[in-house]
């Protein structure tokens, strides 16, 4: 618990930074900020967990664990993710999304 | 200590000491027998799918994060059956191009891994462990979308799904933060007896169909689906279309009957929505594609929109009849996809106009490829038939007739643009159609079991009755 902080607070930060990573994958014309915006979700819902779990239901830890694993789970997909990236720069010099359309319709 | 309950995970536990053993056979077996991996693993995996069918296993493990249950057996049975024929089919591939650049191995041990994922994805009892199943079956695929590294085309495969794939975890992740904070406990039973319809569950149910609709490819969810499935190497699309899809059907289905059943009002709306654009917009962007990896991704989305007409209606009906389209579509999708990779292996086409006069020159593989059309655009005698009828009849049974009378309509628009396939092989000529070529012993065999799945489902009734029985079981 934070003095004088309440969960509504918090809940409406994570909610807003929720928000700013759906804007941002959608507007971001770049792979690697793309995959920041990605962060940022994965995050919000991390802080999400911890602050419910801290909140509401202090007696049992399943929030917590709960963002454990959502932590380790975010940084395999980020690697895995940089990785096809660095593959695709060797191949057409750019990580811009505009560059990756040579399939459409 | 008795570990006998562990029998309960033997699925999971087999699949695990096979890719374990591939990773063994891939340190010791020398640079130039590494063919021979190839073999190793299609008997290893098929022991494992023969083995999966010794009796049936009930149960809870790991204070109820591990359950199984008939039908889940049933269905990981199914999966990998699918995944046999998969391998059957990508054999050939995987010798004369892969082995050669050093990474046979790697297509094994990344598809097994992505089929743990889903064993513990569709037998999850909280959702810790549906998160990481989830993750860990499309983690893998997305690296072997991105597998043929030196074409560009499946690098960019391979980023659009991972990105994706992530978006999706995320915004599902922030759902089931919400019926966390709603019901204080991550376990399914648990939420199914403390959930009632308010604003916070109804906001978090939506953004945890939003996860899943996109890993099964629902409109507006579906802008991923062509560019990857047309990127990725033949195999890893076949996978994705039909194993990786039917897996998260399964599991949707399972939460949104139990866990989410107080809130059927609610998604019942949604799902009507959402059935009526996937299938209206993936089956008229079908009716214009070309390439013909393209037009089965869109013809998958179509499917999926026909696969909610199941899943609208709530009970066990629409749980069994969804299962047994999915075994007819896991069957008739990998009949076309096989030929598509047969033809591709060979000749390197892939466009529907090279199809032109394929049933002069190969008529085997052109009969195959007219199976599996008709049995996905749901002509009588084979069970594509049988298994879209059941779905407008759970669909029909809940009083949705305009729904089932578009759904029709949409049946015969799709009846449109996989006849032109039919048409370009059967009738149109051409001066330099694909010459005749012979596929070797595990192409066809994988062909062969794919036309056997198509008219023994379509004629051998006892099998929907049994899914009929397992289905009551569930609820």
């Amino acid at each position: 618990m934070i003095a004088g902080i309440s969960i509504y607070e918090i809940l409406t930060l994570t909610t807003i930074l929720f928000f700013i990573g759906v804007y941002g994958f959608i507007t971001r014309t770049n792979l690697i900020s793309i995959l920041i915006s990605v962060e940022l979700i994965m995050n919000a819902s991390v802080v999400n967990f911890v602050i419910i779990n801290k909140y509401l239901y202090p007696d049992m830890l399943q929030g917590v664990l709960f963002s454990i694993f959502i932590i380790a789970v975010a940084a395999a997909e980020t690697a895995l993710a940089v990785s096809i990236i660095i593959n695709l720069y060797r191949q057409i010099g750019s990580v811009e999304v505009k560059e990756t359309e040579i399939m459409k319709y | 200590m008795d570990f006998s309950s562990f029998l309960l995970m033997r699925h999971e536990i087999i699949l695990l000491v096979i890719t374990l053993l591939l990773l063994v056979a891939e340190i010791f077996i020398p640079q130039q027998k590494k063919g021979s991996i190839v073999h190793l693993a299609i008997f290893l995996f098929g022991i494992h799918t023969v083995l999966g069918f010794l009796g049936n296993v009930e149960g809870a493990l790991f204070g109820g994060m591990f359950r199984n249950t008939p039908m889940i057996h049933f269905f990981k049975n199914v999966l990998n059956v699918g995944v046999l024929i998969l391998l059957l089919q990508s054999a050939d591939w995987l010798q004369e191009k892969m082995v050669k650049q050093h990474k046979g191995t790697e297509f094994f041990i990344l598809l097994f891994s992505s089929l743990l994922g889903m064993y513990f994805m569709i037998s999850a009892g909280d959702f810790l462990m549906f998160y990481l199943g989830l993750e860990l079956s499309t983690l893998p695929v997305a690296a072997l979308a991105a597998y043929e590294t030196s074409k560009r085309i499946s690098s960019e495969a391979g980023i659009k799904l991972i990105l994706s794939a992530a978006l999706a975890s995320g915004v599902s992740l922030f759902g089931i933060s919400m019926l966390y904070a709603t019901s204080g406990s991550i376990y399914f039973n648990d939420i199914a007896e403390m959930i009632t319809a308010n604003n916070l569950t109804i906001l978090g149910m939506i953004l945890f169909f939003t996860g899943l609709s996109f890993k099964i490819s629902l409109v507006p969810f579906h802008f991923w689906t062509a560019d990857v499935y047309e990127g990725a190497p033949i195999s890893v699309t076949s996978f994705l279309s039909v194993i990786s899809k039917g897996a998260a059907v399964f599991i949707l289905m399972i939460l949104l009957f139990t866990v989410f059943k107080p809130l059927m009002h609610v998604w019942e709306n949604m799902v009507y929505v959402i059935a009526l654009m996937t299938m209206f917009i993936g089956n008229l962007f079908a009716s214009r594609q070309k390439n013909m990896k393209r037009f089965l991704a869109y013809s998958s989305v179509a499917q999926a929109g026909f696969i909610l007409l199941g899943i609208i209606n709530g009970e066990h009906l629409g749980f069994a009849t969804v299962i047994y389209f999915v075994l007819v579509y896991i069957f008739s999708n990998l009949a076309a996809f096989g030929v598509v990779q047969a033809i591709s292996l060979k000749t390197g086409k892939e466009n529907m106009d090279d199809y032109e006069g394929l049933y002069r020159t190969n008529p085997k593989l052109s009969l195959v490829m007219m199976l599996a059309l008709f049995s996905l655009a749901g002509i009588p005698p084979v069970a594509g038939f049988f298994g879209k009828f059941f779905l407008f009849t759970a669909a029909a049974s809940k009083g949705y007739y305009l729904l089932v009378f578009l759904a029709v309509v949409n049946v015969t628009i799709s009846l449109y643009y996989y006849l032109l396939v039919i048409r370009a092989m059967f009738l149109r000529k051409n001066e330099n159609a694909i010459p005749f070529f012979t596929n070797k012993l595990y192409m066809r065999l994988g062909l062969v079991l794919t036309v056997l799945g198509i008219i023994t489902l379509g004629l051998y009734s006892p099998l929907y009755d049994y899914i009929f029985e397992l289905s009551k079981n569930l609820m």
